[in-house]
């Protein structure tokens, strides 16, 4: 039934929020596209860039697909004490800051690693951390769970009762995957490649941190090289509107290939089929095993390296954190408060323009919006008095995807359910707010508010084409990591780590209680 | 006094017209076969739903335009009539204050109402602690507190037993008695309506009937009304 036809003045919020957002994203890609200076400013090494982005953006979804297809089906078809940890843990990644995983494959994939004194003791050549395969590599250990979580879905959404007829057809395993599992993966593998694919095409930390020189420079890489290093603001903008381009280029391809929803629900249930013996059991037991000491032998390393420390950690390390801290806390807040809005307007239906306003930040990279914001306001602040405020407020631009995921389908259920009693009842504005909206959306709200939170903790991306002298707590862990400092640095990574699931658990705990 | 003037509203997948006038303190049933458009009419007088064409008065004041709240009605709907995490005396207070902002003397009064409806004494509780009947009887303690004149009620009882609903329909009567309000209330049950209201609005064709007889239209119902009874 149409409903809310007078409800107009809540409405005006939203569409103020989604004008507001698109013209600062719209804006500042405006101000990079101005200052660009055609294709022809970009020299062999800038393409050499755009190549590599694309290239090991590609290999990482391939290679994080088919190493998750088998994890997927071993988790999809056997039962065993801790299954459940082991699919949360999964979840994990999401909010584990880049730089403390980049710490941990050191921690075991460097020089002084495990892998590389065990290849030495074999004879065997070194396996380098730095460069191409150190940037895949991390591109995999971030993107394996999300691939195998996506995987699994797939593999759960195959309705038990086909087991059961395959069973009664005497099906032998082989004929079992053929028939159902064959489908299915064929149908849902794009889906997961492309994900990926888009996640390594705006890749910066990993890229700052494992790869750089000519083989290993992704694209955000080299406008953020074009800034601090040469300050060639032109080549930077150009940079950025190619980078923009590739991201226009991949959203495309979402309109033939369909990505499975990251945030499912129904992981852990226990039906399902029981999956064969025989050798097939051993295969599963050793994916499953190999997959979760690739994800948890790094951070259980720099864990063991830098816990020890973490009372020996200097003065600055501690501002750092408390303002990280700090920062944080804003940035969820303003995430909150935008994806609140935002997701009230859209559950009202009609404006589907506000929705694509929300969904912006997908096609704006952090280090462009980071360029075109200082290419803006470079008049009027200084580089100091813009790194911290800059860098809030493009974190919590690039939490709106993510919040507005879980927060517009709770807004919709809302409107649906208790919209009329609401509106029968004359609840407007803050008493509206205070007694229907909050308390009815309390847990997508602290989900949200705990993932806009941790992602802003660990994020080391804008900060860096800005400060040095007042350094986040991810910014201050790469200067330690520089100075080679790595036992500090490991501290500073373990307490990174805990204070981002930390806020995280509290903001989500939070909605649960409430 | 309620009036609908020349009221038309026309989707893709239903249309409705409407013209009638219901005196003060009358009791309506409305009734129609499943998508004949009865949530429809009630929606158009509660203010959900704005028609295209025509006007709506109440006491001769044209109403058409006001929201939902501000009409001198309150609505029943067919579920979800409480917040489920506000407690039975939130959930009443509602009807006093939007903002629950409530002094002595209004807490008083919806303890009030509370025992008047037989709930005395579960002033705390959640809705989902009570069983369906008294779900239902702390929502009409709401329509007794807010005393609006029209009462909308959507088959708000349509999950409930029969012997339970003809107790909440008894309810019902001795609050409109007492508020002296208007009553249209949506039933699929003929007994309901014979029982309830001396008056029935059919709805048949796209069309609402100005209310009759509820007795006579029963026992000689026109031909769509008769293939619906059965």
């Amino acid at each position: 039934m149409a409903a809310g036809v007078f409800a107009i003045r809540p409405a005006a919020g939203g569409a103020a929020v989604a004008a507001g957002l698109a013209a600062l994203i719209l804006g500042t890609l405006a101000a990079v596209a101005l200052q660009a200076r055609g294709l022809s400013g970009l020299g062999a090494w800038d393409w050499r860039a755009v190549w590599f982005t694309i290239w090991q953006a590609a290999v990482s979804g391939l290679l994080s697909a088919a190493l998750a297809m088998p994890v997927a089906r071993a988790l999809a078809r056997r039962r065993f004490p801790g299954r459940a940890a082991l699919v949360t843990l999964l979840g994990a990644p999401f909010i584990l800051p880049v730089i403390v995983a980049i710490m941990g494959l050191i921690a075991v994939f460097g020089r002084n690693g495990a892998i590389n004194e065990g290849l030495r003791a074999l004879g065997l050549p070194e396996f380098s951390v730095y460069g191409w395969q150190g940037v895949i590599l991390a591109h995999v250990f971030f993107n394996l769970p999300l691939s195998v979580r996506l995987i699994l879905q797939g593999w759960q959404a195959i309705p038990a009762e086909r087991f059961r007829l395959a069973e009664s057809l005497g099906f032998a395993p082989a004929n079992l995957t053929r028939h159902l599992e064959r489908p299915m993966l064929r149908a849902v593998l794009p889906g997961v490649w492309l994900a990926v694919f888009l996640v390594c095409l705006t890749s910066f930390t990993v890229a700052l941190a494992l790869g750089g020189g000519p083989s290993a420079t992704t694209v955000e890489l080299a406008i953020y090289q074009a800034f601090r290093f040469d300050f060639d603001l032109g080549r930077a903008a150009t940079l950025g509107l190619v980078q923009i381009g590739l991201c226009l280029a991949a959203m495309l391809l979402t309109r033939r290939i369909a990505i499975p929803a990251a945030f499912g629900t129904g992981l852990d249930e226990a039906q399902g089929p029981q999956g064969p013996a025989g050798w097939r059991q051993g295969a599963d037991a050793l994916a499953i095993v190999a997959a979760t000491a690739f994800l948890l032998w790094p951070i259980l390393a720099v864990t063991a390296q830098g816990l020890p420390r973490i009372p020996a950690l200097p003065p600055e390390v501690w501002a750092a954190a408390l303002r990280s801290v700090v920062m944080a806390l804003v940035s969820a807040l303003l995430a909150l408060v935008l994806c609140l809005t935002l997701a009230l307007a859209i559950a009202r239906g009609r404006a589907a323009w506000i929705e694509a306003a929300g969904m912006l930040p997908l096609v704006a990279s952090p280090l462009v919006l980071g360029t075109g914001l200082f290419i803006l306001l470079r008049g009027w602040f200084s580089t100091d008095a813009l790194a911290l405020p800059v860098t809030v407020a493009i974190n919590a631009i690039m939490a709106l995807p993510f919040g507005l995921r879980a927060l517009i389908p709770a807004a919709r259920t809302l409107r649906a359910d208790y919209g009329r009693l609401a509106d029968s009842l004359e609840m407007h504005g803050l008493a509206r707010l205070r007694l229907v909206t909050l308390p009815r959306l309390a847990r997508p709200l602290g989900f949200a508010g705990g993932l806009a939170a941790a992602l802003a903790m660990g994020d080391l991306g804008v900060i860096t084409l800005f400060a040095s002298d007042q350094p986040t707590l991810p910014l201050k862990l790469y200067q330690l990591m520089n100075s080679y400092r790595m036992t500090d640095a490991s501290a500073c990574a373990v307490l990174l780590m805990v204070i981002s699931f930390a806020l995280f658990w509290l903001f989500d705990r939070g909605g649960r209680l409430a | 006094m309620l009036e609908l003037r020349d009221i038309s509203v026309i989707r893709a997948d239903y249309a409705l017209r409407a013209s009638m006038t219901v005196p003060r303190g009358a009791r309506i049933a409305v009734i129609g076969a499943s998508g004949a458009g009865k949530s429809t009419l009630l929606s158009l007088i509660g203010g959900f739903l704005a028609p295209d064409s025509g006007r709506i008065l109440w006491d001769g004041q044209d109403i058409t335009a006001l929201p939902p709240g501000r009409r001198p009605v309150s609505f029943l709907f067919q579920d979800q009539n409480l917040f489920p995490h506000l407690s039975v005396a939130q959930n009443v207070g509602l009807g006093l204050r939007p903002d629950l902002r409530l002094n002595g003397a209004q807490r008083a009064r919806v303890a009030q109402v509370l025992e008047e409806v037989g709930l005395a004494g579960m002033e705390d509780r959640r809705p989902a602690s009570l069983s369906g009947g008294q779900q239902s009887r702390v929502a009409l303690a709401r329509v007794l507190l807010r005393a609006r004149p029209l009462l909308l009620l959507d088959e708000p009882f349509a999950a409930l037993g029969p012997a339970l609903k003809s107790e909440m329909l008894d309810l019902l009567a001795r609050i409109a008695a007492e508020t002296r309000a208007t009553v249209l209330i949506v039933t699929h049950d003929p007994q309901d309506a014979r029982s309830f209201a001396p008056e029935t609005v059919l709805i048949d064709g796209g069309i609402a009937q100005p209310p009759a007889p509820t007795g006579p239209l029963l026992d000689d119902p026109p031909p769509g009304l008769r293939a619906y009874l059965g």
